[in-house]
């Protein structure tokens, strides 16, 4: 599961980050660390990207990077 | 002795308004060396001793994936910084710490600055500062930056920190320190530290890059890290960021009581609507809208009027008849009144409007609401080969094409990058108004808004089927991506908003002073001499007519082949502007700028039929930016290549268009 199939309401924590590659390290410093829980806000109008609360702030990003990050979702 | 000191902190802060009250207008801007990121300095008012703050751009990280990055990693540790100040946005700590700890890995002096702790009582949290000041071994001072709180205090502890050097943290787990440690005992680079272990844990070989050094043990210790790192269920390039956020966490936990968990914030609830499915975008189109009908509709336009009457009567009118006292020659009379003030006061005279644009685009700025909208306008742009960060230059394109250019810098990606480039110089900026203003009065008397929201509006579209047309032939970067904070909605403070505005506001008025000045100057030889250098009375033999004459039948098909227009064009590319100043001069209307300043619009008529007016303000629009544009655009794309094919690209659209309107005009009967 990925935190793309994460609905808006719902919260998940991140088990693991796709690929070596700049993005991944973009992701990690903005404090998308391995265990840190996300919560998924809501969907732009029209659909991509997502708006996320992670460490008590907001962050946008697209499906295709949320698609990279693998989570596991916590029953609220 | 003088103390140089460092602003870094994440975006959004409050490190420009920290700044602004540490230096109040003591401030100059200039860029790096190299590249055309803004630099801002000043002197701190009122310290015992004399202290130099430069503010860094704001950055999440010290790595090196964006210019701004390299730039303050290379400032921070260069012998020029001598204190640290870390701005930390309290209300957001655990992100703003990551940041903390790696400037404290620079090991230089440093203090932190904890802002928005009002946000945070606000919020009913409580952040036990003692205790987190202990933790990280560093003095701390509460500051509300948007009041002014809590400088004299983070003054007064700069200056006692300024010789004390910040010793490494150990931080990190024990397979880690020893990996660290090994490290900096064989690296074979000038200075070694434990900053320089750090960064070859994360970045491999690329860390060494600049230091002298022995390559080959370089690649053994490579391969060292590897093999030592092997078996921990993360690469290398993740664990110590990982690291330090586990210490953050754990840190945060201790010192940072929650009032509640899901609190719904003032953000929230203003997102509810302004980002809400359905309201979203019209609300961004109302928004979009009100920017333009206050700087064009009739607060500027009263304003406007306003401030041609200061300058066309009260200034030139009473210079003009001072001159005619003191009996000056008439070439002399006509050179300042025609020449200098005519070409300089047609162009001032939009400075209203610019303002309030340019305070409008500040107030969407620092309210936090660009952000939201790069967030609603991302999937639409990325059509178009954009992203939603290219908003945000297209955008402040509005206002002036140059600042424009330079913040595509927060675009990461090079194709991105390039591409909003490339199209941002089609949205119409500042300068190009007194262009349709002119016009639009002089043809369209009755339709005159109208007319000019078209160009704002041919301007958008043509940027965006450039972009559909133009994404197939620029190459292909890095990946894209859109990894971007919303932040908090701030009430944007009068005094950022006035320096704000200020700034810009300046870049225009010195630009009327200097390259306006000059170009009229030269303008009004050029069209009161012939070649043999005899002052003539009839502009039609000067040597501007010439040059106008060779060029004109360019613009012949786009029915504009005229040498006044024509020649207006070419001085245009000085600052669009100045085809309006020109115009004002070639026509001969400067000797009664000071009675009628609309007098530029019998002399059109008979040049122009509204349908030639049309396509000359289309092509007034889309040709090639201004020289201060030209030069950006070089320096931020740095390819002399791609700067070329732009401007050529764009002066080709220009006269497409333009042609198409023309032609496609007289065919349907319009004239």
């Amino acid at each position: 599961m990925t935190l793309k199939d994460i609905r808006p309401g719902e919260k998940c924590i991140i088990e693991g980050l796709g690929k070596k590659s700049a993005l991944r390290r973009r992701i990690i410093d903005m404090g998308l660390t391995m265990g840190t829980e996300i919560k998924v806000k809501k969907l732009a109008p029209l659909g991509d990207p997502i708006e996320v609360t992670v460490r008590g702030y907001e962050l946008s990003l697209r499906m295709k990077e949320a698609s990279e990050i693998r989570v596991r979702k916590v029953e609220a | 002795m003088s103390v140089n000191i460092a602003l870094v902190g994440n975006p959004n802060c409050g490190k420009t308004t920290l700044f602004n009250e540490l230096t109040g207008s003591n401030q100059y801007v200039g860029n790096w060396p190299g590249v055309t990121v803004e630099r801002k300095s000043g002197k701190v008012k009122n310290a015992a001793q004399e202290i130099t703050v430069t503010d860094l751009p704001g950055i999440y990280s010290l790595s090196t994936y964006s210019l701004e990055e390299v730039i303050s990693r290379e400032y921070v540790e260069s012998s020029e910084a001598d204190v640290i100040v870390n701005i930390v946005d309290a209300s957001n700590l655990e992100r703003n710490l990551f940041l903390t700890l790696q400037l404290m890995e620079v090991g230089k002096p440093m203090v932190i600055a904890l802002n928005m702790m009002d946000v945070l009582k606000s919020r009913h949290d409580e952040l036990d500062v003692a205790a987190l000041s202990k933790e990280l071994g560093l003095p701390i001072v509460g500051i509300v930056a948007a009041k002014g709180q809590g400088i004299n205090e983070l003054v007064d502890a700069i200056l006692l920190q300024q010789n004390k050097p910040t010793p490494f943290k150990a931080i990190y787990s024990p397979k880690v320190l020893s990996l660290i440690n090994k490290l900096e005992k064989e690296l074979k680079i000038d200075v070694s530290t434990k900053m320089h272990a750090i960064r070859f844990i994360e970045e491999g070989l690329s860390a060494t890059v600049g230091h002298p050094q022995d390559n080959l043990s370089a690649v053994k210790l490579d391969e060292m890290v590897e093999h030592d790192l092997h078996g921990m269920d993360m690469d290398r390039d993740m664990i110590i960021s990982d690291e330090k956020y586990k210490y953050i966490t754990a840190v945060s936990a201790r010192v940072m009581k929650r009032s509640q968990t899901d609190r719904i914030s003032m953000s929230d609830r203003i997102d509810a609507i302004v980002t809400n499915r359905i309201l979203a975008i019209p609300i961004f189109m109302l928004i979009m809208f009100l920017v333009f009908i206050t700087a064009f509709g009739p607060i500027g336009s009263t304003l406007k009027t306003a401030f041609e009457y200061l300058i066309n009567t009260l200034i030139i009118g009473n210079i003009a008849t001072f001159l005619i006292s003191i009996g000056v020659s008439s070439w002399l009379y006509s050179l300042i009144i025609d020449g200098m003030l005519g070409g300089v006061g047609s162009v001032l005279g939009f400075l209203p409007e610019i303002a309030v644009l340019f305070l409008m685009l500040s107030l969407l700025e620092d309210s936090g609401y660009m952000s939201r909208a790069a967030f609603i306008m991302d999937r639409v742009l990325r059509k178009f080969g954009l992203s939603g960060k290219s908003f945000i230059p297209m955008i402040l394109g509005f206002g002036c094409t140059v600042p424009a250019l330079m913040a595509s810098r927060t675009l990461e990606n090079e194709r991105d990058r390039r591409l909003t480039m490339m199209i941002t110089p089609f949205m119409s900026c500042g300068a190009r108004f007194p262009v349709y203003a002119v016009f639009a009065a002089a043809f369209f008397s009755n339709n005159q808004a109208i007319v000019v929201y078209s160009m704002y509006v041919l301007g958008i579209v043509i940027a965006v089927l450039s972009g559909i047309f133009l994404k197939q032939f620029v190459t292909q970067g890095r990946m894209s991506n859109f990894i971007m904070e919303l932040p908090e909605y701030r009430m944007p403070t009068a005094k950022n908003l006035v320096l704000h505005t200020w700034e810009r506001v300046k870049g225009f008025l010195i630009k009327a002073g200097t390259v306006i000045l000059i170009a009229s100057v030269v303008i009004w030889l050029m069209s009161n001499f012939n070649f043999s250098l005899r002052m003539i009375s009839d502009s039609s033999q000067s040597m501007i007519a010439f040059i106008g004459k060779a060029i004109a039948p360019i613009f012949t098909p786009l029915g504009f082949g005229e040498w006044r227009a024509s020649m207006a064009l070419v001085v245009g590319l000085i600052a669009k502007e100045a085809v309006v100043s020109t115009m004002g001069v070639l026509y001969g209307v400067g000797k009664t700028v000071a009675d009628q300043p609309s007098s530029l619009i019998g002399p059109l008529q008979q040049v122009f039929t509204p349908l030639s007016a049309y396509a000359f303000m289309a092509f007034t629009l889309l040709y090639m930016p201004c020289i201060a544009a030209f030069a950006t655009m070089k320096r931020e794309m740095n390819s002399w290549k791609w700067t070329l094919i732009t401007v050529s690209y764009q002066t080709g659209v220009a006269w497409l268009v333009a042609f198409i309107i023309y032609q496609g005009g007289l065919l349907i009967g319009l004239r």
